[in-house]
């Protein structure tokens, strides 16, 4: 199967207007030696109906679908409307390219001018752009915004940001002389503000930090904000779970400068872990230094509203290598799902959405709490996330659980080994108590 | 008709107590004193109220004022508009892709990992590389993951060196990508030709340039004849050579990077393999190198043993991950779904149909438009505004003016070698049909320019709104809604 819509005939004519015999002539500034003279090493084409059974097939090696799953750490089973889908499947969204010409890119620019304001309205801040790749990646580039706004070149990060953002921050900051200290994590999960106080220092560009942090432990955004102040520092707040926005106080309201992070949550399935939404809010006054696409508001010539990307003197296309990022291509398609999630939830919904995510995770705390062998181990208040201890090590307790159908959480030992056998266990709004009960009952066959 | 119903923002139509979504009763006993002392909001200020009847209506009729690729010819050079097929989407999100958690152990995702796997040798040998990763989400994140491997093999060597050279034709990507890798950007000029000037490239090139940054074809449509020499020039003095693959729908089965040079490289998915563009993403940008740069890329590799897959952590040269997790993996489903729809010959046909559909476009309107460059087109043609500026005509007013019949402007903003450039790329899927529309639009426009200028400077006249003041919105920037006081 091919998509080409030309005929034989088509394909002579064209030939004849151009003035060649043959396809082949149109390649003649390829080198000889260099072409390729074999047909490609690859499977022999397939139809529709192959093509879906291939497909299919290799999905049905998935083990880990349909089973009862806890596990969250930056990516989250949330429930999805079908409005969701069913809109931004329209080949209206789907298959154009960023809006070039605004006159005939109104809906999808109109659609950024909202998904804006929806995260301006989250976040608590002044401006929004129209996304990033996700949230690690929108983590680095708040780092390295950080440093072009105050000049330093230090940066003080919690270890309990999500392992592989740090790991992403590593390897954007490395060639760009930006040294990065890591601040630990106290007893109940938050950061340890002493150790903090030490590292923080006049050279500092931000200290950047994670609530609800990886373990779930909601930080106290306000008194970080105010250290990193005290110094002239930034304060730089990820947020991996979105829809803790719905309940929790919004980071810019309690001093953050920079809020990024990672909109999943809102509308996007879990896929494997991409494409996701990266998003990322800021005060006024760091316009300028901030990344990616910025839709704005004006007016036609005939004084009617419209909207247009705007602000594009930061970007690559224009600035070239002094740009604020590299960044083109953005998740324009991601955002609009967000747009879509957000505004059919709405004001009402969102919120009694995040309430019910805290009041199950909270049930589920207590009912694992209780079960004989698993301990809380991080004591700060959590969101729908939260860290328990077993007594027998996780990888044997993991394929028992999954020998149950159950995908218990994610075992933290490997990123954090001072944590040995804990495990980070998420709840969402999708999980009935009935599942929350069958995970004690199967732990508790486990560790008995 | 429905382009006269002006679509407010959602936030202007909200009302208090409507709503588009219930939620089961809470179905646990509640917590007493939960989240005590923890910040919480009182409500979510400025959050819409609607019901599902006005979501639907909301943005189906903001979807009708889009223009796209389903609709008709996206000619917009250096971004491969091409048909996105429909099956595509439907597996990529099929639930046991779409429902899959990226952090479930390996056991329970072998399926995805099968997936990339495929995907990374089915890159491999379309591009002569010898191995992928598939972690960038984007072209520009692919160059920045290559001049970082780059610099790491370097660095490996005892020496990270300090320049990469970009010639003046490049996407503005490039420089930005080598620039936050910490490189310094020296600009190589191009020949009368087009293509990279040998004499100044061999002069450029020292023991201080860490790397050549190449788009083959060019932004021109022109293909680089002299890879072969260029890429000697690059070796000699120890740099290497990154080909920036936007353009690589002209070149798919006929020839392949790797043999001609190529020692890095990036493929946008969304482009050559038919991903959906999506109003500006999500994209996919996996980058190929050759032997020596494998030791160096990003973690974690996908290894296979007797049909079962694992992760390979333990890479203690690579850089690092560049993003979390395994990449746009529904992104990736839908080019391994395209690959496995064409086979070798449909492969190859890309390149074929995409360079006879812009040969026929530059071939009809050759005469009508300014072509700066004789040298032979490879997928794209770039015209200029030359012979309209006459008349007092843009490539601006041009592009406006094409809306008004049907149809999306071609790429203007670059190439910066082309004043007033008008870079059309329509792409294999192309009928005759729409491409004897645009062909007969470009005519008809170049007459009108003559005979009636005011016509292009008053353009769009049929769309939403009509030309937008841009100046406007960058001097005072609205950039979010807000209640009035």
């Amino acid at each position: 199967m091919s998509y080409i819509s030309l005929s034989d005939k088509d394909k002579k004519e064209m030939l004849a207007r151009i003035g060649v015999a043959k396809v082949d002539d149109l390649f003649c500034c390829i080198p000889e030696a260099v072409r390729l003279k074999r047909p490609l090493d690859l499977p022999a084409a397939q139809s529709e109906i192959e093509l879906v059974r291939t497909i299919e097939a290799i999905g049905r090696k998935n083990a880990g679908v349909g089973l009862l799953s806890f596990l969250g750490g930056g990516a989250y089973e949330h429930f999805i409307p079908t409005v969701v889908d069913y809109l931004s499947s329209r080949g209206e969204f789907v298959s154009p390219y960023t809006p070039y010409q605004p006159e005939v890119s109104q809906g999808t620019l109109q659609i950024m001018f909202e998904f804006q304001t929806l995260i301006c309205q989250l976040t608590g801040l002044d401006i929004a752009n129209a996304s990033l790749y996700d949230g690690s990646t929108g983590t680095a580039e708040a780092v390295l915004m950080a440093q072009r706004v105050t000049g330093r070149n230090k940066v003080v990060i919690a270890r309990s940001l999500h392992p592989q953002y740090r790991e992403v921050v590593r390897t954007y900051i490395k060639n760009l002389g930006v040294d990065a200290v890591e601040v630990g994590y106290g007893p109940d999960g938050r950061i340890d503000r002493d150790a903090l106080g030490r590292l923080l220092d006049d050279a500092a560009a931000a200290v950047v930090y994670q609530s609800p942090n990886f373990f779930g432990v909601i930080e106290d955004i306000q008194a970080l904000s105010e250290a990193a102040h005290a110094r002239k520092a930034l304060s730089v707040a990820v947020v991996a779970e979105a829809v803790s926005l719905g309940l929790l106080e919004a980071p810019g309201k309690l001093g953050a400068d920079i809020v990024t992070g990672e909109a999943q949550s809102l509308g996007i399935p879990v896929s494997f872990g991409g494409p996701y939404l990266g998003f990322m809010a800021c005060k006024k006054e760091f316009l300028r230094q901030m990344p990616g696409r910025i839709t704005g508001q004006t007016v036609d010539k005939d004084g009617r509203r419209g909207f247009v990307l705007t602000l594009s003197t930061r970007e690559q296309h224009i600035r070239r290598e002094r740009a604020t990022s590299n960044i083109c291509t953005n998740q324009a398609l991601c955002a609009l799902r967000a747009t879509i999630f957000m505004e059919t939830l709405g004001k009402q919904g969102l919120r009694e959405l995040a309430w019910q995510n805290a009041r199950k995770a909270a049930y589920a705390a207590d009912r694992l709490g209780a079960v004989p062998g698993v301990k809380k181990r991080l004591t700060g208040p959590v969101f729908n996330e939260f860290a328990i201890e077993l007594a027998r090590p996780w990888p044997a307790v993991d394929a028992a659980l999954e020998a149950r159908g159950i995908v218990g959480g994610f075992g933290l030992g490997a990123a954090y080994p001072e944590l040995g056998n804990a495990v980070l266990v998420a709840v969402t709004e999708l999980r009935t108590k009935g599942e929350i009960d069958r995970l004690a009952l199967a732990l508790q066959e486990v560790l008995s | 008709m429905i382009k006269e119903i002006r679509e407010p923002l959602i936030f202007e139509i909200s009302e208090a107590g409507k709503r588009a979504a219930e939620l089961p009763p809470l179905d646990v006993p509640e917590r007493k004193g939960l989240l005590a002392g923890v910040p919480l909001r009182s409500e979510l200020e400025g959050f819409p109220e609607v019901s599902e009847t006005e979501i639907t209506r909301h943005f189906t009729r903001l979807s009708q004022k889009n223009y796209c690729v389903d609709l008709g010819l996206y000619p917009l050079g250096s971004c491969t508009m091409k048909y996105n097929p429909k099956v595509n989407e439907r597996l990529s999100a099929h639930p046991a892709f779409a429902g899959s958690h990226p952090l479930a152990p390996v056991e329970l995702i072998q399926g995805n990992l099968e997936v990339l796997k495929t995907l990374e040798g089915f890159l491999c040998e379309i591009a002569g590389m010898d191995a992928f990763t598939l972690q960038p989400v984007a072209g520009a994140h692919g160059e920045l993951t290559g001049m970082m491997l780059i610099r790491a093999a370097l660095e490996a060597r005892g020496d990270a060196r300090k320049h990469v050279l970009i010639p003046d034709s490049a996407h503005g990507t490039n420089p930005s990508s080598a620039h936050i890798c910490g490189y310094t950007v020296k600009e190589i000029k191009s020949n009368e030709n087009g293509t990279i000037d040998l004499a100044s490239l061999e002069q450029a090139m020292d023991g201080e340039v860490a790397a050549l940054m190449v788009t083959n074809p060019n932004t021109l449509g022109v293909f680089e004849s002299d890879i072969c020499r260029i890429a000697e020039i690059i070796h000699a003095k120890g740099g290497f050579v990154y080909m920036d693959g936007a353009n690589m729908n002209a070149l798919t089965g006929i020839v392949r990077p790797g043999d001609m040079g190529v020692d890095v490289m990036h493929i946008n998915l969304h482009k050559t393999f038919s991903t959906p563009h999506g109003g500006g993403g999500p994209g996919s940008g996996p980058v190929g190198v050759k032997k020596e740069l494998i030791p160096f890329l990003p973690v974690p590799i996908i290894v296979e043993k007797a049909g079962r897959y694992a992760l390979d952590f333990n890479r203690p040269r690579s850089i690092g991950r560049v993003r979390a997790y395994f990449g746009n993996f529904s992104v990736i489903v839908r080019a391994l779904c395209y690959i496995l729809t064409l086979g070798p010959k449909g492969i190859r046909e890309i390149a074929e149909f995409a360079v006879l559909n812009a040969n026929y476009v530059r071939k009809s309107l050759e005469g009508e438009f300014h072509l700066k460059y004789a040298t032979p087109s490879m997928h794209e043609c770039v015209f200029s505004d030359k012979f309209q500026k006459e008349f007092g005509v843009t490539n601006l007013d041009i592009a406006k003016r094409l809306i008004d019949f049907g149809m999306h402007p071609p790429t203007m903003s670059f190439p910066l070698i082309v004043h007033g450039a008008l870079m059309i790329e329509p792409t294999e899927t192309e009928s005759r049909r729409d491409l004897d529309m645009f062909i007969d639009a470009m005519k008809t426009i170049a007459k009108e320019a003559k005979e009636n200028p005011e016509i292009l400077h008053a353009a769009p006249h049929v769309t939403y709104v009509s030309r937008l003041d841009e100046v406007a919105a960058a001097k005072f920037p609205v950039l979010r809604w807000e209640k009035k006081a």
